[in-house]
């Protein structure tokens, strides 16, 4: 089974400041942890997808009647909403997904200690099987 | 004499596929290392897959296969020394006499490798396709909407938890023989749910997974002509192959059995599955495949879903139940109990199988209530259910069903609705 774990821009529990506050070493820390955390995963066949997205201030909102577009530039007040970046991994068991995602939550923060950032976990959608 | 060029890559291909289990059976026996031959036989396998169809079809070609891999795996323990010798102090699979006769014994071993239990299921599924269906990891990939890195991975982790297993290359043992079986069936049949069902991607880039699956069942019954379950399995397969041109409308929409126009299933494919699934029976105490494949049989031969024998699919859900204990096979006896004592009976039981809690939190109880409270002309309470079973569904063309299922009968309740409204 598939499950996308889901990163938001808010969300971190941990009570650390913005990452352009923090230390080189700290910044270059986590992000060796993300990559570290993708190579294991990719070894033990798991990971199916990793992907960041572009920041907030990037996004555009979208909202048609059919015929003209309306279109909504950022920044937003609500960034901290936007997604920020996911994973997919495919598991064995539901718990093994949860297992997952508590890593990632704890990734290194400042001073090593874990950001404890919320993660979504959501099951991706999949085929249905040939009784029905 | 070499068969001309102009005959080529489709023969190729087919041949390809068919040698290469029998390929590696007679490398692994040879050299022992299985996870350094598998990969020798690939490398093998793809030589032949460029050169074959423009300088032909060897003369022998089982035996050039062979002797590029054994080149390879000559080449490979020739420049690591130092390898060679921890790795053979690690195989414990000697190099046995080879025996021209061990050829089906050897196909036969390779699949209880593949599929060994100590093997995530993902990872032997990869494993199989590739050592015994003889695709490529870039083919198996792409069937499976895995980056080709991480189903790499899946194969040699695979290869090494079997290596590092220590069993010799051999069959296992008669008394072990069923439970080996197991798994092995198992992945077979995964193999072809997940081509049965082609949810997601764009299918023409999909290897036929289904026909993969039939494929190495098909094999599997060759090695194993007098077993009861692998013929079940193969009924099964086929049976349920047969109606793949009705399960889904133009549009790709979800057609459940009730509803699909029979004349549109394959009707040789069904002959050839029930003739297997009614062998299946035969072979002593009847097993969960071919329990399955005789249901499957009993829908197949059937004009219509009323005019289906469900007493029969009752009493064979019941003996399923019975060997499995299983609270999904107690669900679909429901459904056959309602066919054949209307609704009441089987809400009862489908209640009853709630209330015990086994399988809490599955849209399948809310989906199968629905359709009996549907049946009994509850259809305030079947809509909610409906839509509680929509709301747990984990996937696409089933929920956008059930779905459609509870805003029909909103229609069937208070009548189409008013535009002006």
């Amino acid at each position: 089974m598939r499950f996308m774990l889901i990163q938001n821009y808010g969300g971190v529990e941990g009570d650390c400041a913005p990452m352009y506050e923090w230390t080189p070493e700290e910044v270059a820390a986590h992000i060796q942890f993300q990559q570290t955390l993708n190579t294991q995963l990719e070894e033990l066949g798991e990971l199916i997808d990793a992907q960041g997205l572009a920041g907030p201030d990037e996004a555009r909102f979208v909202v048609s009647d059919g015929a003209t577009p309306l279109v909504t530039d950022g920044p937003f007040p609500e960034s901290k909403e936007l997604l920020a970046g996911y994973r997919i991994v495919e598991v064995d068991t539901p718990e093994r997904a949860v297992e997952i995602a508590g890593l990632i939550s704890a990734a290194p923060g400042q001073g090593g200690a874990p950001i404890r950032q919320r993660i979504e976990v959501r099951q991706v959608m999949s085929a249905p099987d040939p009784e029905v | 004499m070499k068969v001309p060029p102009s005959n080529v890559p489709d023969r190729v291909e087919g041949l390809l596929r068919e040698l290469a289990p029998r390929a590696l059976g007679v490398v692994v026996r040879r050299f022992g290392h299985f996870d350094d031959a598998e990969d020798a036989v690939q490398e093998a396998l793809v030589a032949a897959a460029s050169s074959w169809p423009v300088d032909g079809i060897p003369d022998h070609p089982l035996g050039w296969l062979i002797h590029v891999a054994a080149r390879r795996m000559t080449d490979l323990y020739r420049s690591d020394e130092a390898r060679r010798r921890r790795e053979d102090l690690a195989a414990s699979w000697s190099s046995d006499q080879p025996d021209p006769a061990s050829g089906h014994d050897d196909t036969l071993t390779l699949f209880f490798m593949c599929c060994h239990p100590s093997l995530p299921v993902a990872s032997a599924v990869a494993l199989a396709l590739r050592a015994l269906g003889g695709l490529t990891t870039r083919e198996i990939a792409a069937a499976f909407l895995v980056p080709e890195a991480t189903t790499a991975q899946r194969i040699s982790r695979a290869k090494r938890t079997i290596v590092e297993s220590g069993e010799p290359f051999a069959l296992p043992a008669e008394g072990a023989r069923v439970a080996r079986l197991a798994p092995v069936l198992r992945v077979v049949y995964l193999v072809f749910n997940e081509g049965y069902a082609t949810s997601h991607g764009p299918e023409l880039e999909r290897a036929d997974l289904a026909a993969e699956a039939i494929r190495l069942g098909r094999l599997l019954y060759e090695l194993l002509p007098d077993d009861g379950e692998v013929m079940g399995l193969l009924a099964l397969m086929l049976l349920t192959e047969a109606r793949r041109p009705a399960r889904t409308t133009d549009a790709g929409a979800l057609v459940p059995l009730r509803e699909q126009d029979r004349t549109r299933w394959d009707r040789a494919l069904v002959a050839e599955g029930m003739t297997l699934a009614t062998s299946a029976l035969d072979q002593g105490p009847m097993g969960e495949y071919a329990a399955q494949a005789a249901i499957a049989a009993l829908h197949d031969g059937a004009p219509s879903h009323e005019e289906t024998d469900w007493r029969r699919i009752m009493l064979l859900y019941t003996v399923l139940e019975q060997r499995t204990d299983s609270p999904v096979v107690r669900l679909n006896r429901a459904v056959a109990v309602a066919m054949v004592d209307g609704p009441e009976p089987a809400l009862a039981l489908v209640n009853e199988l709630a209330a015990s809690g086994a399988l809490a939190g599955s849209h399948r109880v809310h989906a199968v209530r629905a359709h009996l409270l549907e049946m009994h002309g509850d259809l305030e309470a079947a809509k909610s259910e409906y839509v509680a079973a929509a709301a747990g569904s984990a996937n696409t063309r089933e929920r956008d069903y059930l779905t459609m299922k509870a805003a029909a009968l909103d229609v069937a309740r208070v009548g189409p609705p008013s535009r002006d409204r």
